[in-house]
């Protein structure tokens, strides 16, 4: 049982980690234009240089 | 700056350091409204357009809203980069940020999905350990797995949950129950009790019923407000079109000023083509003006200096100097829209079908927990185990699937419709429109697209057409335009001397006769009934080429769909009676009034109510706000003056009017889906309940109910937008 006090934690970490991830891209207007984000992906224009 | 970002503060950064080191002016951000913006590689060319044009920092498109935002140091024009992107192929509009402000950051929608993903979270965190707990676990481990659950559960509900609170709390300081209520009591008793039973060393808890809860009821707040917030969005951009500016004369200058600057006793310039900023009375310039979105008449009126003009009048042929006598609010304009707010609302007697079901649901569902907690409460004598089953009764009942029900019908359905170019502003808009049974059109700008056409042109000879041609080729007037458009593919006659006379007409030379196209008494014409303009080749007799407003496209259909589909359809027009009747003739409506008031369709439509139809009232003027806001409910076409679509619940984004008879399908399948909705949240309950009175409910039979009850209603909800 003693495997639960390093897998409980390390299950907790990871999920946190998630959140934190999602909060940082809800702060980054990441979601504003979920359509635009998808097409520009597919475009070479910004690959050298990342749009800021 | 390495994350994609839409926002034009941030995108400021960069720009604003560059031109700091050379100019001590500030930046300006413009926004563009590009409607035609709809792939990734419309992406790529209007941004590396707008930015290769000198003196714009950079340039970013929003798919999703069909804008673009633009930096740009202060001497560019906002038109010339609309001209650059007509130049590729965009039709492109200025909007106004001060209207658009509200939706650029929208607060409100981070703020749910934030609480939204942190519900997740703790609800999958919470609900591992549950599984455990389920499959076997026992004695300490169980007693672990409860503590750490309610480690996470206490501040992940007290944070995430707090909208319910905040709801709850206001419906209860009012002496009210809404759905909020059973909520929040069902939360807080299954955290007190499952606390408490881990402290036990009990078996149940149910903090992954908590939670799962809180998550399933904040994606339905969500998709709710999504719905709303895009309609909003779309309703500002229209606001936002019209940007308010005039020309103020100084003396010799003339000077573009916000409307909101002008002054009583300012003289304001209106060119042909522009719409009057202000009322106030004609200094100088003669011209005609069209009045049909305040008054429904379709014929310009003919405009004179001394003449009194109301703001929203469209100023035709000749450039104006008005001397501003009302501004901003006191303008007969702004007066008009106030009549909205006098005239009683379809939509305050209106009661929706969720807060029906709140009204019938919450009581009976503390009715029925308390009388739980009271029976086992007789019968063992134990406060602990008849808590337990109160709580799990609350919980079982708890509205998820209800709370779902209604937006997550409404989001698709919105969502449908959308796709078929129609706004729904309101969230009660297609539950009142299901119940209509009553179609109230208005005619100028409505039913017809408010623009003439040419009837008899085929009667003029070549000659004749020619000269009419080239003599209307150089005007702005919409007679003229209709004209040109009756004689595109003609060849014009070559002219010479033209020149337009405002509010009369053209004159020119053609082959040494002088020929004039006009106004009937100043061309010299015997006149004629209905809407004509005059035709006078040298000594011959004037030629009446006739107009009539043409109808918008898809209204036919529109009228005749809505007949068979057993609607009552009604016409009501400001308009002079014969042209009325031609329309009302031409599209079958049998019941059509002319030369009404506003008040007089308002009361008209007060009086159908009052014979027990419900009434869907489609009008596009401000003689019609008063008429919309009295209806059920209201579409106007997103060419209405703002405040007719302020006043209308639904606005159709292009000019068919067919989308109208959709709308009525969609409302009635939608509407067909929340009943159907309710039937199955109701049907789990009466699953659900007995074994939860009967204390049987344990957390794994509540977890199963509540998502398998929220998954089928939403599955349900997803069938609105398969035809």
């Amino acid at each position: 049982m003693t495997v639960l006090g390093i897998l409980i934690p390390a299950s907790l970490l990871l999920g946190g980690l998630g959140l934190f991830g999602f909060f940082y891209t809800l702060r980054k207007d990441q979601y504003d234009d979920p359509k635009g984000d998808a097409e520009r992906i597919l475009s070479g224009d910004y690959d050298d240089h990342p749009k800021p | 700056m390495t994350a994609i970002s839409a926002c034009p503060a941030c995108d400021a950064v960069p720009a604003a350091q560059t031109v700091a080191q050379q100019d001590v002016l500030s930046d300006q951000s413009l926004a563009l409204s590009v409607p035609q913006v709809h792939c990734g590689a419309c992406i790529s060319k209007v941004e590396n357009t707008l930015a290769a044009y000198p003196g714009v920092h950079s340039a970013r498109v929003n798919l999703s809203l069909k804008r673009a935002f633009v930096e740009a140091e202060p001497q560019v024009s906002i038109d010339d980069l609309i001209t650059q992107l007509a130049g590729v192929g965009y039709e492109a509009h200025e909007l106004d940020q001060g209207a658009l402000s509200a939706t650029v950051n929208d607060k409100a929608r981070r703020d749910l999905l934030m609480r939204l993903g942190l519900a997740g979270f703790a609800a999958m965190n919470v609900m591992l350990l549950s599984v455990a707990v389920w499959a076997g676990a026992e004695n300490a481990t169980r007693d672990l797995f409860h503590w750490i659950s309610a480690a996470i559960a206490l501040p992940a509900l007290a944070y995430t949950a707090s909208p319910f609170y905040k709801s709850a709390w206001k419906a209860l300081r009012a002496r009210q129950l809404n759905m909020d209520v059973p909520i929040v009591l069902a939360i807080v008793l299954a955290v007190v009790t499952s606390v408490w039973e881990t402290a036990l060393s009990g078996h149940h808890a149910y903090f992954d019923a908590a939670l799962t809860l809180v998550f399933f009821l904040l994606a339905g707040r969500y998709l709710d407000h999504r719905t709303r917030a895009a309609a909003r969005s779309a309703a500002e951009e229209l606001t936002a079109l019209e940007v308010p500016r005039a020309t103020r004369v100084d003396g010799d200058t003339t000077s573009t000023v916000a409307i909101s600057e002008l002054q009583v006793g300012d003289l304001v310039l209106v060119k042909p083509g522009g719409r009057m900023p202000v009322d106030g009375e004609i200094v100088s310039g003669e011209s005609e003006l069209d009045r049909s979105l305040l008054t429904g008449e379709t014929l310009p009126v003919f405009a004179k200096p001394g003449q009194n003009v109301s703001a929203g009048e469209v100023n035709l042929t000749g450039p104006l100097t008005v001397r501003a006598a009302a501004i901003g609010a006191d303008t007969s304009l702004q007066r008009m829209a106030n009549l909205v707010a006098i005239a009683e609302s379809g939509r305050s007697r209106y009661r929706s079908l969720a807060d029906s079901a709140a009204k019938l649901y919450a009581p009976g569902v503390h009715i029925l927990s308390a009388l739980a907690f009271l029976g086992w409460y007789v019968f063992t004598l134990d406060v602990r185990t008849a808590l337990n089953i109160a709580a799990a009764v609350l919980i079982i009942t708890c509205p998820c699937a209800l709370g779902l029900a209604v937006p997550a019908v409404t989001t698709a359905a919105s969502g449908r419709l959308f796709q078929k170019g129609m706004l729904v502003k309101s969230a009660t808009a297609l539950e009142r429109l299901a119940t209509v049974d009553t179609v109230v059109f208005d005619k100028t700008g409505t039913l017809t697209q408010g623009t003439p056409v040419v009837t008899n042109w085929a009667a003029l000879d070549a000659e004749a057409a020619s000269v009419a041609l080239a003599l209307a080729s150089g005007s702005a007037h919409p007679l003229s335009q209709a004209i040109v458009q009756a004689g595109a593919g003609g060849i014009a006659a070559e002219l010479s001397d033209i020149q337009e006379r405002p509010g009369f007409g053209i004159e020119a030379v053609w082959q040494g006769k002088p020929v004039r196209l006009g106004r009937c008494d100043w061309v010299g014409a015997q006149p004629v009934e209905g809407t004509a303009v005059y035709l006078k080749v040298g000594a011959e007799t004037a030629f009446a080429i006739r107009c009539t407003d043409a109808l918008r496209p898809g209204a036919a259909q529109t009228v005749s769909d809505l007949r068979e589909q057993g609607f009552h359809v009604h016409l009501l027009s400001g308009d002079a009676e014969n042209a009325v009747e031609a329309i009302a003739q031409e599209l079958g409506i049998e019941d059509w009034r002319a030369e009404f008031l506003p008040e007089e369709k308002s009361e008209y439509i007060k009086a159908l109510n009052d014979a027990g139809h419900r009434v869907l009232m489609v009008g596009d003027g401000l003689n019609d706000t008063a008429a919309l806001t009295a209806a059920d409910v209201s579409i106007s076409p997103a060419s209405a003056l703002d405040a007719a679509r302020v006043a209308s619940d639904i606005v159709l984004l292009g000019t068919d009017l067919s989308p109208v008879t959709d709308a009525l399908l969609v409302a009635r399948r939608a509407v067909r889906r929340i009943k159907e909705n309710f039937r199955i949240a109701t049907l789990y309950n009466v699953v659900a309940v007995p074994l939860a009175v009967a204390g049987l409910a344990t957390p794994l039979i509540a977890a199963i109910a509540m998502s398998t009850s929220s998954i089928t209603v939403s599955l349900n909800a997803l069938r609105v937008r398969v035809k």
